[in-house]
């Protein structure tokens, strides 16, 4: 099994995303990070799904997506040629003794506090699934009172787009 | 209402045959069916008129040039009722929500255009359910009109509420719930393109009543507005020439010939590649008809109750040229020892089809008739330049088989009827210009091996789904799209006890229908599997319609306005069909009492493999050491 991340274009209506996930559910995929969002073209929306699958089942469910009439597009990212990127919000345990050093952590990692409270801090990070696992990990020590991750959004490396194109341009 | 008794029915039997032959009542060609993506399916212009909603949609579905809906009112629906009583449509009372959905199939499986059906919410769309998963396993074009709560209300558990658009989403090609009036020709128009282009399906339009009750305007033609959706209709030259050479280098070649061919009218041009490359054909229960069983090509119908001679040839093959076929497991049973040798070519309108359940070596993704079309003019390049395979030596060995192993019966030892004979004299009598519609179980499988089917659209079943109860709404809107026609359902006692109501439809509205029980008193089809495979062991199959005459269906027939008519014994087979076949006026339902031990052979057993096929029970066929 491996990961895959498919980025699959679809017109921004109602209930299309419940006839996206419905496929990947009805073939027993567990989807791992689904995220959706508008495109440049605000007729299109974007859903980026990592799933853990063998290619051929893989490859069946993509042909059923792209049956549905809802979507435009569907186009799986290669890691080596994309960036891909998630959002963690986490709120750690960090009292007057243990501040200094979840601060440090989070300059190492880049990451940013947004919020600030006597016994806790809320901490923003961006990065690769891996970066943020690594930042976690760093913090797990301190005490996680809370953490929310978004999906993972990706895109291609490179000029080219993959909303180009006539169909998507028509829509 | 007075009838004619079968006593003196049987005399006329003969001579309104002859007079039906006459008048030219069998000839059915279907409609032409338009496949190609084509622009709004306009019939006319109309300029911008304030409507209601519920007129709009009427206006609708005249423009679309439906002109029949089958369909029982209710609450959130009852808007649309109104200007259809005006309406050049002809509306259909049923009296089964399913009746409206297998109707509509019915009729557009026999005619080719879109079926419609049309319900209530809540209960009625639940109701249409059933039909709309038989439609999307079959790939019929259906559009199902459902009345919804009032937009406000939707979400509040109101009453008859149901989310049908949640509930069918998995099982139509698409589906709509309409947020506002002024959408309701366009969405109207994209239902009716969906459902009849590409690989067709069900399309349900799910209607708010306070959409129906708006005030809005109707304008024709509406632009369709669908750009996820782009059939590929023509196939890719390169592939259609390497399927080119191996069917004229191929040494022992099979067309496995599915429902698609039908759906793309490519029956004319499958005979013409068939006979231009001397290549056997099996024709799948989807198919039956889309090639002529009395061809010397055909090897019958494969899978688990196909003729030995098409299981083996599709086993033994070394290329399998697929056209509109999906590789069901009913065709391939057990798949890792499906066809070991064959090479694949499989054509398809839907890519998803292609490499679902068998590795295609050469896919093709387009529509059969421009498939089938452009092998004819490759394989016809490939020949000139000398390349044809000697197919002699694959013919002498599926000769061999088809010889030793002809479709056959042995008639009952207890001296009741056999259900066999029955189907092949219906078939013999009505002759091949005759609409056969079965339901599900053994005289679904007798009817396809018995019957000769000639013609395209000949045969209508429950293929994908296998919904008893299919039989007798189905064959009421074969007919009332071939008025002109003979439509016989087979059916079998369990599957008529599920739908037979429509009979009243059939009666009040004037379509008559013919049904024949195939009656053994017990779900056959189960009962064979509890003689097989469960030690003999009959846990609920026994149905009582023998021991107790519950119910009485020639009274039964009677008290839905139908004449009922009775035969138990073989000498009176053919006079009951006569005298069935001599009554124009009316339904007719023929109550065939026959025994309940007839199994259906040749068998391949769920999940073994085709080359376990059983000839009879504890016979398999010898096939030749060298074949195996």
């Amino acid at each position: 099994m491996t990961m895959h991340t498919l980025s699959v274009l679809v017109e921004n209506k109602p209930g299309v995303l419940a006839r996206v996930s419905g496929l990947f559910s009805r073939r027993g995929f567990n989807i791992d990070s689904l995220a959706v969002g508008e495109t440049e073209n605000p007729d299109v929306s974007r859903i980026t799904i990592v799933v853990n699958a063998e290619s051929s089942p893989l490859e069946q469910v993509t042909k059923q997506l792209n049956k549905l009439v809802n979507v435009l597009k569907i186009v799986e990212l290669d890691p080596q040629v994309s960036v891909a990127r998630e959002l963690l919000l986490v709120k750690v345990r960090a009292d007057r003794a243990a501040r200094a050093q979840v601060l440090e952590t989070v300059s190492l990692f880049r990451a940013r506090v947004v919020d600030v409270a006597p016994d806790t801090l809320t901490i923003e990070a961006t990065g690769t699934p891996d970066k943020l696992d690594a930042l976690l990990r760093d913090l797990e020590p301190f005490g996680i009172k809370e953490m929310v991750q978004s999906g993972l959004v990706a895109i291609g490396r490179g000029s080219r787009s993959i909303t180009a194109g006539p169909a998507l341009r028509a829509a | 209402m007075t009838r004619p008794t079968p006593e003196t029915l049987a005399h006329s039997a003969r001579r309104a045959r002859a007079a039906a032959e006459h008048s030219g009542a069998a000839e059915h060609t279907p409609a032409p069916r338009t496949t190609a993506v084509p622009a709004p399916p306009a019939v006319r212009q109309a300029a911008p008129a304030p409507v209601s909603g519920a007129g709009s949609l009427v206006r609708s579905l005249e423009a679309l040039g439906v002109d029949v809906v089958f369909g029982i009112p209710g609450g959130a629906i009852l808007p649309a009722y109104d200007p259809l009583y005006d309406s050049t449509v002809r509306h259909i009372l049923v009296r089964h929500e399913q009746g409206a959905g297998h109707a509509a199939t019915g009729y557009a499986q026999a005619t080719g255009k879109v079926g419609v059906c049309m319900a209530t919410s809540g209960p009625g769309a639940t109701n249409l359910v059933t039909p709309i998963a038989d439609a999307y396993m079959d790939s019929v074009p259906l559009v199902a009109i459902t009345g919804q709560v009032a937009r406000p209300s939707i979400g509040t558990d109101a009453f008859q509420e149901a989310d049908i658009q949640g509930i069918t989403l998995p099982i139509t090609k698409h589906n709509f719930l309409v947020q506002s009036a002024e959408e309701i020709p366009q969405v109207l128009a994209e239902a009716f393109h969906l459902a009849a282009t590409g690989r067709p399906g069900p399309v349900l339009v799910d209607i708010p009543k306070d959409v129906l009750q708006a005030q809005t305007s109707f304008a024709w033609p509406p632009t369709l507005d669908l750009p996820g959706y782009r059939p590929t209709l023509h196939p890719h030259g390169k592939q259609i020439r390497e399927a080119a050479r191996l069917m004229t280098t191929a040494r022992r070649p099979v067309l496995y010939v599915g429902g698609g061919v039908l759906k793309a009218g490519a029956t004319e041009s499958l005979r013409r590649l068939a006979e231009l490359t001397g290549i056997p054909v099996v024709t799948t229960l989807m198919a039956l008809g889309a090639f002529p069983d009395s061809h010397p090509q055909h090897l019958g119908m494969p899978g688990m109750h196909g003729t030995v001679a098409a299981v083996y040839g599709l086993q033994r093959s070394d290329l399998i040229v697929a056209l509109g076929a999906r590789f069901d497991d009913r065709v391939t049973g057990k798949l890792d020892s499906f066809a070991p040798d064959a090479t694949v070519v499989h054509a398809d309108i839907d890519p998803a089809e292609i490499g679902k359940n068998r590795h295609a070596d050469v896919p093709i993704v387009g529509d059969a008739r421009h498939v089938i079309e452009e092998l004819i003019a490759a394989v016809t390049v490939e020949q000139s330049a000398g390349h044809r395979a000697d197919l002699g030596d694959w013919w002498t060995q599926l000769d061999d088989l088809r010889e030793r192993y002809p479709l056959g019966y042995e008639e009952p030892a207890d001296g009741t009827l056999s259900p066999q004979h029955v189907i092949k004299r219906l078939g013999e009598i009505a002759g091949p210009d005759a609409i056969y519609v079965a339901g599900v179980g053994q005289h679904q499988m007798w009817a396809s091996q018995f019957i000769s089917y000639e013609k395209p659209y000949t045969w209508l079943n429950s293929g994908g789904l296998g919904t008893m109860g299919y039989a007798v709404p189905a064959a009421m809107g074969a007919k009332v799209g071939k008025p002109d026609t003979v439509v016989w359902a087979v059916d079998g006692d369990g599957c008529f006890q599920m739908t037979n109501q429509e009979l009243a439809t059939c009666a009040l509205e004037g379509i008559p229908v013919k049904i024949a029980v195939i009656n053994n008193g017990n779900l056959g089809m189960v009962r064979q599997w509890q003689t097989l495979f469960y030690n003999e062991r009959y846990s609920n199959t026994e149905l009582g319609t023998h021991k107790h005459r519950i119910p009485d269906f020639v009274k039964l027939a009677e008290a839905l306005g139908c004449v009922g008519l009775r035969c138990e014994t073989a000498e009176d087979v053919d006079r009951t069909i006569e005298a069935a076949m001599a009554i124009n006026d009316a339904p007719v339902v023929i109550d065939f009492v026959v025994g309940k031990d007839a199994m259906v052979w040749p068998m391949v057993a769920a999940g073994t493999s085709n080359d376990e096929i059983m000839f009879a029970r504890g016979v398999r066929p010898a096939f030749d050491e060298d074949d195996i």
